[in-house]
C-alpha cells in the first residue's frame, strides 16, 4: 500500500495561509528584538557582575547564569507563564492572567532573561581576554570602578565580543519559537495551525523553514555591516 | 506542600525516563553522525564538503521546533505509514544535533596538526598506530569539553519534543499541572531535576576543559 501525499505548495500563498505566516514572521521579530533589548542590557549588569570585587555580587551574578543555562527554555517559559503570576499570590496573579495578550509578554521576558545569561557569559569571555595591564592603565587614570567598566572595560569588550553576540541574536529568533507552546502566534505556530486547517503541515513547515532562512541570512547581513563599523582591527574574537 | 508532586511522583519519573531514553538515542546517533558529519566538512572532494556543508549551515539557521514539526510531518510520507512520536523525535534530533556535533568533531579534527603525525610517523608507527595511540586520543580530549556541553544542550532540547505530543518529562508534568493546578511547584521540581543533572555535567565539563588547558592540550 502506498502512501499517497498530494502535494499543495499553494498553501503558502493562497489567502488567508500566507497571510498567517507573514504575521508569524513579523511577530517573531517583534519579540526576538524586544527580547534581544532585555537580554543585551541585562546580560550586561550581570556579565559585569561577574567580575566585580565584591563577593556577593559576583555570587548572585553567578547563581543567575547556572541557573538559567542549566534549566530548558520551555521548562523556563512554562513557569514564567504558569507559575510566575501565582508567585503574586491570589488577588493580583488573577489580575495578571487578565491582561490581554500576557502570553506574548511572558515569551518576550522569558526570553530576554535567559538570553542575558548567555550574552553575560560572552561578556565574561570579553573581559577576560583584555589583557590586565589595560585594566592597570585605565585605574591609574584615576577613574573608579565603575567609571573603568562604563566607559572603557565594557565598550571594549563588546566590540571584541561581536561575533558571538551576532550568533546570539540568531539564536534570539530561532528559540522564540518555543512560544509557540504557550500559544503566541509566531511563525513556527502558524506554520502548525495551517497544518491544523488544512493537513498540508510538510508545505507550510518547509515554507517556514525558508522564511527562517532568509531572516537568518538577512540579520547576519546587517550584523556583518555593524561588526565592520565596530570591530576593533585585530582584536575581534573569532 | 509538595503533594502534587509526592502524588505523582511515578507518572513523572516515568516522563523523566523517557526523556533520558530519548536523549541517550540522540547523542549516540547525534555523535555518531556528527564524527562523519565532521569529515565531511574537512572533506577536499568538492562533491562531499559542499553537500555537507550546506546541510549543516540550513539546519544551524533553523528553531529545533520547526525541524521536529517537520520530520514528524514527512516521516509517514517516506516510511508509507504513521510513525509513533519517539521514532520520529530520535530522527530529528540525530539529523539536527549531528549538525553541532559535526562541528566539534572538526574543529577537533582540524586542531591535529601535520608535525604531530610526521612526529609519530618518524619514530616507525604506522598509519593506523598513529591514528590509535597519537591522535585519536590527543583530539578526543581536546573534543571532550565541548562534547559534553553540547550533550547538555542536547539534553535540554528533548523537552521540545513536547510539541509532537510525546510523553516526555515536561509533557508530563503539564498533563498533571492541567488537573492540579499547581504550576509552581511542578515545574519547579522539573526545573530543579533539570538543573541538578545539568549543572553535575557543566561541572564536569569544565573540570576536563582545566586539566586540559594545565597540561597544555587545549
Amino acid at each position: 500500500m502506498g502512501f499517497a501525499y498530494d502535494f499543495d505548495w499553494g498553501v503558502l500563498w493562497r489567502q488567508p495561509y500566507g497571510m498567517w505566516l507573514l504575521q508569524g514572521l513579523w511577530l517573531t521579530i517583534k519579540i526576538g528584538f524586544l527580547a534581544w533589548i532585555i537580554a543585551f542590557f541585562l546580560g550586561i549588569c550581570v556579565g559585569t557582575l561577574r567580575v566585580t570585587p565584591w563577593r556577593w555580587l559576583r555570587f548572585i551574578a553567578a547563581a543567575y547564569t547556572e541557573l538559567f543555562r542549566n534549566i530548558p527554555f520551555l521548562v523556563q517559559l512554562f513557569f514564567w507563564y504558569y507559575a510566575g503570576p501565582m508567585l503574586f499570590g491570589d488577588i493580583l496573579g488573577r489580575q495578571i492572567n487578565r491582561i490581554m495578550d500576557l502570553n506574548i509578554y511572558v515569551a518576550v521576558i522569558a526570553l530576554g532573561l535567559y538570553t542575558a545569561s548567555r550574552v553575560a557569559e560572552h561578556l565574561r569571555a570579553g573581559f577576560a581576554s583584555i589583557s590586565p595591564d589595560q585594566y592597570q592603565a585605565v585605574l591609574s587614570t584615576g577613574l573608579t570602578q565603575y567609571q573603568m567598566y562604563r566607559y572603557v572595560i565594557i565598550p571594549y569588550a563588546l566590540r571584541i565580543i561581536m561575533p558571538p553576540l551576532t550568533t546570539e541574536f540568531l539564536t534570539i529568533f530561532k528559540n522564540s519559537s518555543v512560544a509557540m507552546t504557550i500559544g503566541v502566534a509566531e511563525l513556527t505556530f502558524q506554520s502548525y495551525k495551517i497544518d491544523a486547517e488544512t493537513f498540508h503541515g510538510l508545505e507550510a513547515t518547509t515554507g517556514a523553514m525558508a522564511i527562517y532562512l532568509i531572516l537568518g541570512l538577512t540579520v547576519v547581513r546587517i550584523m556583518g555591516i555593524v561588526e565592520n563599523k565596530f570591530k576593533i582591527p585585530g582584536m575581534i574574537g573569532r | 506542600m509538595f503533594d502534587a508532586v509526592t502524588n505523582n511522583i511515578g507518572f513523572l519519573m516515568g516522563g523523566f525516563l523517557v526523556t533520558l531514553e530519548l536523549t541517550c538515542f540522540a547523542l549516540a546517533g547525534g555523535i555518531i553522525l556528527g564524527a562523519i558529519v565532521g569529515l565531511g566538512r574537512i572533506s577536499k572532494r568538492k562533491w562531499i564538503y559542499y553537500p555537507v556543508t550546506g546541510y549543516v549551515n540550513f539546519l544551524r539557521n533553523m528553531p529545533l521546533i520547526l525541524v521536529i514539526f517537520w520530520f514528524y510531518f514527512v516521516m509517514p510520507i517516506i516510511a508509507g505509514r504513521p510513525l509513533n512520536p519517539f521514532l520520529s523525535a530520535v530522527i530529528s534530533f540525530i539529523i539536527f544535533e549531528a549538525t553541532y556535533f559535526g562541528e566539534i568533531f572538526r574543529a577537533g579534527y582540524q586542531s591535529i596538526s601535520k608535525d604531530l603525525s610526521a612526529a609519530a610517523y618518524s619514530t616507525g608507527m604506522t598509519y593506523g598506530q598513529t591514528a590509535r595511540y597519537i591522535l585519536v586520543p590527543i583530539a578526543f580530549r581536546r573534543m571532550l569539553p565541548s562534547l559534553i556541553t553540547q550533550s547538555i544542550v542536547t539534553f535540554q532540547d528533548t523537552s521540545l519534543a513536547f510539541v509532537i505530543g510525546l510523553q516526555e518529562f515536561v509533557r508530563r508534568t503539564s498533563i498533571v499541572d492541567n488537573m492540579e493546578v499547581r504550576s509552581i511547584q511542578l515545574f519547579g521540581f522539573v526545573a530543579v531535576v533539570f538543573f541538578i543533572f545539568c549543572f553535575i555535567s557543566s561541572k564536569i565539563s569544565r573540570h576536563f576543559e582545566e586539566k586540559g588547558r594545565k597540561t597544555g592540550l587545549l
